[in-house]
């Protein structure tokens, strides 16, 4: 994935303005369809979210809990050295959660694989701007962007050495 | 006509044995006329990744909650939400859900308010049908739309406000049945949960330490009836004539409690103060207590 297309909506002042174009396409990709549906989208991010790769799925305590969440989540993120400082993604998540998983699956798809700048200027009410404030309730999506400001907090603390 | 109740010798003991249904029971009446399985679960997603088969999900955020006041929906909204999920009054309701049927117990509890006659829980949720490898769907049902009526909701029962809780202080027992570290004031939302913004932690003066898990056993069904009564009336002095109020966050760890003292252990008057510590720890004027003795009920304001 390249952050060269354009896929955001810079200027158009909706919903996606201003983010990455993967999280861009996926904030449209919501508001595309009806809320019921918008549940389904989310159940279908739940179930793409990849599994730990062996070097965490057997060193579980690598991975930062997120409590803002009402189900037991844990993330990580690695920052390359190259150039872009680019991000990478780790979630675990237990699948009686997929909520959780769904939240989870959005971000690894929208963020994984960008500069560590492009993480750290994602505004933080994109998790409001889903339109899944009637269908899922904003109490849930609080857990969301739980997971958003540790994931940029940890990227903040390994660009900043 | 509502459908037989279960008459497993699980069951036997309880005082309302008729307000549970074991998971063989529940295997082998669906499809019975009359009978509709709820999900409801505190993941939103969750009854989509399978539920049990013909079972219809309410949601405790989405459906029973109104979206503007902070309460439950009215008898209208009630009334569209029944006949959507194909209820009828007289329909027998089984709910299940998630978490040893925390939410389940909510739904029930809000059922009641609307006074909906026959309502059940199936003894240890979901995670007690999946355990015994019992068959889920993904199949979504189309019920039959029915004509559930415009019923007023009576919440004077098994309700309680934050005012009827001040005038309750010195009068009668509360039973806190959060955590011990809410109780004492240490945190003001559940380990591991979010915060929920309660300006002051500890709990209201003269409550009772009951965290609601200990009515739960290991597998998430109910404690035999001997094991509740020795918490509830033996190591708390409870007694079943006794007028209790039960809160907890935001009242759904508390309908499961409500749901132990009224239908297990056959209380009288039990209410569960749904504003509970969300809305007790950041009034105005509202006394607490920290630490983990109960405390005393304050002077009476002139």
């Amino acid at each position: 994935m390249t952050a060269a297309t354009t896929g955001g909506a810079a200027g158009t002042g909706g919903p996606a303005e201003g983010l990455p174009p993967a999280l861009a396409e996926i904030v449209e990709d919501f508001h595309a369809v009806s809320e019921p549906e918008r549940l389904q989208l989310l159940l279908d991010f739940s179930r793409g979210l990849p599994a730990l790769p062996p070097r965490y799925a057997d060193h579980p305590e690598l991975l930062e809990p997120v409590p803002e969440c009402q189900s037991p989540i844990f993330l990580l993120t690695e920052v390359d050295d190259d150039a872009d400082r680019t991000v990478h993604l780790f979630f675990s998540a237990p699948a009686e959660a997929p909520t959780t998983r769904g939240f989870a699956g959005i971000l690894a798809e929208g963020l994984d694989g960008l500069p560590a700048a492009q993480v750290l200027d994602v505004p933080g009410d994109v998790c409001s701007r889903l339109g899944l404030d009637r269908a899922v309730s904003p109490l849930r999506l609080r857990g969301m962007t739980g997971m958003l400001g540790r994931i940029q907090r940890q990227v903040r603390e390994s660009t900043a050495a | 006509m509502p459908v037989p109740t279960d008459p497993s010798p699980a069951l036997a003991e309880y005082a309302h044995p008729e307000r549970l249904v074991t998971t063989a029971w529940l295997a082998d009446h669906l499809g019975d006329e009359g009978l509709v399985v709820v999900e409801s679960d505190e993941d939103v997603l969750l009854y989509e990744t399978g539920h049990i088969a013909g079972a219809v999900k309410v949601d405790w955020h989405t459906d029973l909650n109104d979206p503007v006041t902070r309460d439950y929906v009215d008898g209208e909204a009630f009334a569209r939400l029944m006949s959507a999920k194909g209820i009828s009054r007289d329909s027998t309701v089984v709910v299940y859900g998630d978490k040893s049927n925390w939410w389940a117990a909510y739904a029930l509890w809000v059922f009641t308010l609307f006074g909906h006659e026959d309502v059940r829980l199936l003894d240890g949720g979901r995670a007690a049908w999946l355990a015994e490898d019992r068959p889920m769907t993904t199949d979504a049902p189309s019920p039959a739309p029915t004509d559930y009526p415009v019923v007023e909701r009576r919440d004077e029962e098994v309700r309680a406000f934050a005012p009827d809780v001040l005038a309750h202080l010195g009068n009668g027992p509360l039973v806190d049945v959060r955590s011990p570290e809410e109780y004492t004031g240490e945190r003001t939302h559940m380990p591991a949960y979010p915060e929920e913004g309660a300006l002051r932690g500890g709990h209201i003066p003269t409550a009772q330490s009951v965290p609601w898990a200990r009515a739960a056993a290991e597998d998430g069904r109910f404690k035999g009836r001997a094991e509740l009564e020795a918490i509830y009336t033996g190591e708390k002095g409870l007694q079943p004539g006794d007028d209790v109020i039960a809160y907890c966050r935001i009242g759904e760890r508390s309908s499961h409690t409500w749901f132990v003292l009224t239908h297990l252990l056959g209380f009288d008057k039990v209410r569960n103060y749904d504003g509970s510590w969300t809305e007790w720890g950041n009034a105005v004027r509202v006394p607490i207590a920290t630490g983990s003795e109960p405390g005393d009920a304050p002077a009476r304001r002139s």
